[in-house]
């Protein structure tokens, strides 16, 4: 079910503007890979290249490969549609559906696909993916309500839950935790956990104690100068980069000396 | 205890890497139809059916334009199904029928344009600019007295309308549901602004020249009560459009304004026109291209007159359309330059209100909150 990603020489572009310059890596499966980094390094960018989701904004584009198991996404004949059933993605804001109840928003990735499921097998998905979310408990009693009327913790990890029902390969998640509560973020940490023994996982994070209680590996980005497209400075296990890194920078970052 | 997603379904650890890319690559790439698929299919598609209608001796431009793109739907759905799959198939269809569809409703306009360009740019001259109909009959003559006559009772229409429509809205948005009697007051008025868009033209008219008629003595006509007239038409366009502008203004902006003890006129002013003004501008323009064509309501309040008049508050007043339906509908003898100088006019008119929008889309362009990198 998993699947490992490799990056090979990613160039990303916003119209003219280049966002993020030359990275290649590899993301294995079933672990968790973090990407930390400064505001604007282009940690977000990278992750949505991971699904297709950067060429949704207009005159957005990208050079290089980005290969799932072997196919590169960008290759001739990828179906867009196609790699987003495979990998899944969390944003950074809540955005539930808000003409959607919240039974509806867990089944949305289904049901918006029409997939037909038995309502019986229908309740065993929203509980299941509420637990996960550690959402169950709050809204076990009113399903049926519309999901914009929760708060906004509990609207992201709604649509934590609405990523994870569809049991996608790889998920994304672009700092899902900032708007949640320790409990919460405790919560989603520990479901990344469960997570990532079958799926593979890469979060975007501005927590370094996020970065290293949930991730196998990390990969620090950074920009050189405002202006400049941000680049991929250092990745590795996450052990290592948070006691012996390499990079000079890489060190001051995680130190809180800059950023 | 539900299950966990660790415990979602029998590990399968002996598949094999291989196996494993093989089924990604699988269900992630299909095959691809060249990119000049689509256009090759339709010009045989259509070539092919117009020699079959040849051949039945029914041949027709509408007929074989029409079943030339039913089977370019049909060749490119089987096509798109063998080579890419049944959903890149349907995704062609739809495409292709939403892209039908856009040129069918661009095709009138192309013909209207086409119409009246080729029968107006024959008048099309200095003179039709340069002089009034004041004292010609038959050939010569312009438009100029109804090129002033349409640009004076627009702008003063314009100048009543816009102001009195935009802060209809800001009202209805802004300051409407700070107690339940204005709450209330505000849905009525919504309703009535409704029902108001709907109005036949010829109702503003009427009471347009009642109001007049009941001021200024029976029979009272000149520029401003056809003003008056268009305004009634305008004033619910620009009340709606803008309504639903500002309404789209999201609420953050304006608490980030508040929490920074800005007064509610000024967050008004400052963040949320200047939010929503591109949008308001086009509303404005719509409006004003609504109303700058409306014969009927001027006809009753200000008038005809064949020479130049600029006041607005005394005398007839001959605007465009006006001008252009009565060239059409009472032509002399010899017909052909009353002809020439209706489509003229309509030429004209239709220059002014294209003028209009690409100056109402610079302003909005100019004036909308910056976006991009």
């Amino acid at each position: 079910m998993s699947k490992r990603i490799d990056i090979k020489n990613l160039d990303i572009y916003y119209g003219k503007f280049h966002a993020v310059k030359n990275v290649s890596m590899a993301i294995p499966a079933r672990a968790v890979t973090a990407f930390i980094g400064s505001s604007g390094c282009g940690k977000s960018t990278v992750l949505r290249t991971l699904n297709r989701m950067h060429e949704v904004i207009p005159g957005a584009y990208c050079t290089g490969e980005v290969n799932l198991d072997g196919t590169n996404l960008y290759g001739k004949g990828v179906d867009a549609v196609a790699v987003r059933r495979m990998v899944g993605m969390v944003f950074q804001r809540p955005n539930p559906f808000p003409t959607m109840s919240i039974k509806e928003n867990v089944l949305a990735g289904m049901k918006l696909n029409s997939k037909r499921i038995s309502a019986s097998r229908q309740d065993e998905i929203v509980e299941k993916a509420l637990s996960g979310a550690n959402l169950w408990n709050e809204v076990k009693d009113r399903l049926d309500k519309p999901g914009s009327g929760l708060s906004g913790g509990q609207q992201q990890r709604l649509c934590i839950a609405r990523a994870i029902a569809v049991e996608p390969d790889v998920l994304l998640m672009d700092e899902p935790c900032s708007a949640l509560d320790p409990i919460s973020t405790l919560a989603i940490e520990d479901l990344i956990h469960e997570l990532k023994e079958k799926f593979t996982v890469v979060i975007v994070t501005h927590n370094m104690q996020q970065a290293q209680r949930v991730s196998d590996q990390t990969a620090f980005f950074n920009l050189k100068a405002v202006g400049e497209p941000g680049e991929l400075i250092e990745v590795g296990e996450t052990e290592q980069i948070f006691t012996s890194p390499e990079h000079e920078d890489t060190e001051r970052y995680i130190t809180g000396q800059f950023g | 205890m539900t299950t966990r997603y660790s415990e979602k379904s029998p590990e399968t650890g002996a598949e094999s890497r291989q196996s494993g890319d093989e089924a990604t690559r699988k269900a992630l790439v299909s095959g691809q139809l060249p990119s000049f698929t689509p256009i090759a299919t339709l010009v045989v598609s259509i070539v092919v059916v117009a020699g079959v209608l040849a051949l039945f001796g029914s041949f027709g431009i509408a007929m074989t334009l029409v079943l030339g793109f039913v089977t370019f739907l049909v060749v490119m759905r089987v096509l798109s199904h063998v080579v890419e799959g049944s959903r890149r198939a349907a995704d062609r269809t739809a495409r292709y029928v939403v892209t039908g569809a856009f040129v069918l409703a661009l095709l009138p306009l192309l013909s209207l344009l086409w119409t009246v360009t080729s029968k107006g740019v024959q008048r099309f001259d200095g003179e039709f600019f340069s002089s009034s109909m004041f004292a010609i009959v038959g050939e010569g003559g312009g438009a100029v007295h109804a090129i002033w006559g349409t640009l004076i009772i627009t702008g003063i229409t314009t100048l009543i309308a816009v102001p009195i429509g935009i802060f209809s809205s800001i009202f209805l948005v802004e300051y409407s549901n700070e107690t339940p009697l204005l709450r209330k007051t505000a849905s009525v008025l919504r309703f009535f602004v409704d029902v108001m868009t709907g109005i036949p033209s010829i109702v503003a008219g009427l009471f347009a020249y009642t109001l007049f008629s009941f001021i200024f003595g029976a029979g009272y006509k000149s520029g401003l009560a056809g003003a008056v007239a268009l305004a009634v038409l305008m004033i619910p366009v620009v009340v709606r459009s803008t309504e639903e502008m500002l309404r789209l203004v999201p609420n953050e902006l304006r608490e980030a304004s508040y929490a920074l003890g800005v007064p509610k006129w000024k967050t008004i002013v400052k963040v949320v026109l200047p939010t929503s003004v591109a949008g308001i501008v086009t509303g404005v323009i719509l409006a004003i291209a609504r109303v700058i064509g409306e014969t009927a309501p001027l006809l009753m309040t200000a008038g005809l007159y064949t020479g130049m008049n600029t006041n607005a508050l005394q005398g007839q007043m001959t605007t465009l359309p006006v001008f252009a339906y009565y060239q059409y509908v009472t032509p002399g003898i010899p017909q052909e330059p009353y002809y020439a100088r209706a489509f003229a006019s309509a030429l004209t008119l239709i220059i002014i209100v294209m003028a209009l929008n690409a100056i109402g889309r610079y302003v909005a362009y100019k004036f909308a909150p910056k976006t991009g990198r």
